[in-house]
């Protein structure tokens, strides 16, 4: 929202720019590029920042980069071998990538504490937040938040149930 | 005939109903104190309705406390009549409240009471109240906490009012109930979860973790303009906000530098300070009433267990050392003994820790307790737990025997928090 606030804001100052006719703000004789397509002062083309990331966040939606959860053991925070290629995948897309940004949200089964829950989900997306980095993921390319226990993707109290809470989901731009 | 918007407005209207009666808090007794006061609360006398409402929260107020034991009392009695102390004895009433609503001057009524000692036959004090007729609950609370306090000797609780998060289909709300359940107030809907509600010490604003923006936020809020501001919203998750005790400062639970690690910041979210380092997790702070300790949940000694450090910085120093799981440590308002929550073969029950003899106590027989939080003059302890897969919320007397179950008719009831004294 705030960047398309600042890109409106910048097309806004290049047609105020436009208008003027005072002295040319940075030293040196002017120059006069003969060969430059006449420019109509009236018109914008809108930009947006999704349209610049569009084409790459449309490749998260396909294949391997489609697969965004990543599940852990009863008190575990170690990202099992069985996810390791899926990881790779994320890290390759986010350094080939680096305009797009990813939100890690770690959570934790219901048992016990809220606030302890939201701090054990933390380590979860932790944990995969320092595997990204080492593959190459630059650290302000990703957030690594907890939702706790509060966003179970099942509600039963049963083991079945809590391993599917026990995860971290991957979020690229747009998608947070 | 009605018409169509009479109609549309007449269905709106019990439709509004239907949804603030399913909000309500139920209060269930279910434990009683051992030694209940048997008290007689006579019906006052004059403007029959407003006399009749007045008395009835009084009752209802003493009796839910666990502590008193109410004693049929007949016809309406004035505060000013002569009172018969051997019927009243004879009726097994050791103490009786007497009292009257006149009207008074721009639609106005004036309430008074007096307390009598039946035993000693003597009167115990009484007071006015010029009141509205819709502050007939406000007065009859402010009678209870009077009767309450003469007779046993601390401040009773019935002014205050609790704070709750309600999850119904897909909702989540933040509600401000009186401490009896009525007048339940929504000071926040979301769609995403609320947690952690905590009182500022003047009851005015509340702190919370709210997860509208897909990651834990910490706002304060204040309750009678609405007004919510950012307090704490660093890269990573930001929760766990506890008030310093003058009401300045809040230590909060942030990722910022990795793990979940303790900081304080004004309340206006400006200046943050880190207050303790560990490898592990720190988290769920809370101020001992004196301000000089800050009690926490951490793993660095391998489980969760409770700690406190000097608030101004200093060697953490652990307090916990039973079991594999002590967690959510909640000082009582003298500060000298620690509510939390412990796992006992794999239910999580409330216990209670005099501080100076590190004597433990479980004060429950449920498995899901949890968020702990006391009633300001320490005599009861609130927390959540579940029954049949709902959430309700449910009340421990610190000694463990009177006990109270609070639910909604519909939904989910959970991190309740109890509210300061008000400043009448």
């Amino acid at each position: 929202m705030r960047k398309q606030l600042m890109i409106v804001l910048g097309v806004a100052a290049l047609i105020a720019g436009c208008g003027t006719t005072g002295e040319p703000e940075q030293s040196g004789a002017p120059v006069e590029d003969r060969d430059a397509k006449r420019v109509d002062g009236t018109q914008v083309k809108p930009v947006t920042t999704d349209d610049q990331l569009g084409s790459a966040l449309a490749a998260t939606r396909q294949g391997v980069l489609a697969k965004r959860s990543v599940f852990f053991d009863y008190d575990s925070y170690v990202i099992k071998d069985e996810y390791k290629s899926l990881v790779e995948a994320h890290a390759k897309f986010l350094v080939a990538n680096p305009k797009v940004k990813m939100l890690i949200q770690g959570n934790a089964d219901e048992r016990g504490s809220r606030e302890y829950n939201l701090a054990l989900g933390q380590k979860r997306a932790e944990a995969l937040r320092k595997m990204l980095a080492l593959l190459g993921a630059r650290e302000d390319q990703i957030e690594a938040v907890s939702l706790g226990e509060e966003k179970p993707r099942c509600s039963e109290s049963n083991e079945a149930c809590w391993s599917q809470n026990r995860r971290d989901d991957m979020l690229y731009t747009g998608e947070f | 005939m009605m018409t169509f918007l009479a109609r549309a407005v007449l269905a709106l209207a019990v439709f509004a109903l239907s949804l603030a009666a399913r909000a309500q808090l139920t209060i269930e007794i279910t434990g009683a104190g051992a030694n209940r006061i048997p008290i007689a609360i006579a019906d006052f006398a004059g403007e029959p309705g407003v006399a009749r409402a007045v008395a009835m929260v009084v009752r209802a107020d003493l009796e839910r406390s666990g502590l008193f034991k109410l004693v049929e009392a007949g016809a309406p009695l004035a505060e000013n009549t002569a009172v018969n102390f051997a019927d009243w004895k004879a009726r097994g009433a050791d103490a009786l409240v007497v009292g009257s609503v006149q009207p008074a001057a721009n639609g106005r009524f004036e309430v008074r009471f007096r307390l009598h000692d039946v035993q000693k036959q003597a009167s115990l004090g009484g007071l006015a109240y010029v009141m509205t007729a819709q502050q007939g609950r406000t007065t009859g609370h402010r009678i209870a906490d009077y009767v309450y306090e003469k007779l046993l000797g601390e401040p009773g609780i019935f002014s205050t009012r609790i704070a709750y998060v309600v999850k119904s289909a897909g909702r989540f709300e933040l509600q401000i109930a009186d401490a009896d359940g009525m007048n339940p107030q929504t000071a926040l809907v979301s769609k995403e979860p609320i947690i952690s509600p905590a009182w500022s010490p003047d009851g005015s604003r509340l702190a919370y973790v709210s997860f509208e923006s897909k990651k834990p936020v910490v706002y304060v809020h204040s309750l009678a303009s609405g007004n919510r501001h950012v307090a704490a919203n660093f890269k990573g998750s930001n929760s766990a906000p506890a008030w310093s005790p003058d009401g300045r400062r809040l230590a909060v639970v942030l990722t910022k530098d990795g793990a979940s690690q303790l900081y304080s910041v004004n309340a206006d979210g400006s200046g943050v300070v880190r207050l303790a380092s560990s490898s592990g997790i720190d988290t769920e702070p809370f101020f001992s009433p004196d301000g000089q300790f800050i009690y926490f949940t951490s793993d660095r000694g391998g489980s969760p267990q409770a700690y406190r450090v000097p608030a101004g910085g200093g060697d953490a120093q652990r307090i916990t050392f039973e079991g594999s799981y002590n967690v959510t440590p909640r000082l009582s308002p003298d500060g000298k003994s620690m509510a939390f929550v412990t796992r006992n073969g794999g239910r999580f029950q409330l216990a209670l820790m005099d501080l100076a003899t590190r004597q433990t106590q479980i004060l429950t027989d449920s498995d899901k307790d949890e968020s702990p939080s006391f009633a300001p003059n320490g005599r009861m302890i609130l927390y959540a737990s579940e029954i049949g897969g709902r959430g309700v919320l449910a009340a421990v007397s610190s000694d463990g025997r009177v006990k109270q179950k609070l639910s909604v008719q519909a939904g989910d009831v959970r991190e309740p928090a109890w509210g300061p004294f008000p400043k009448h």
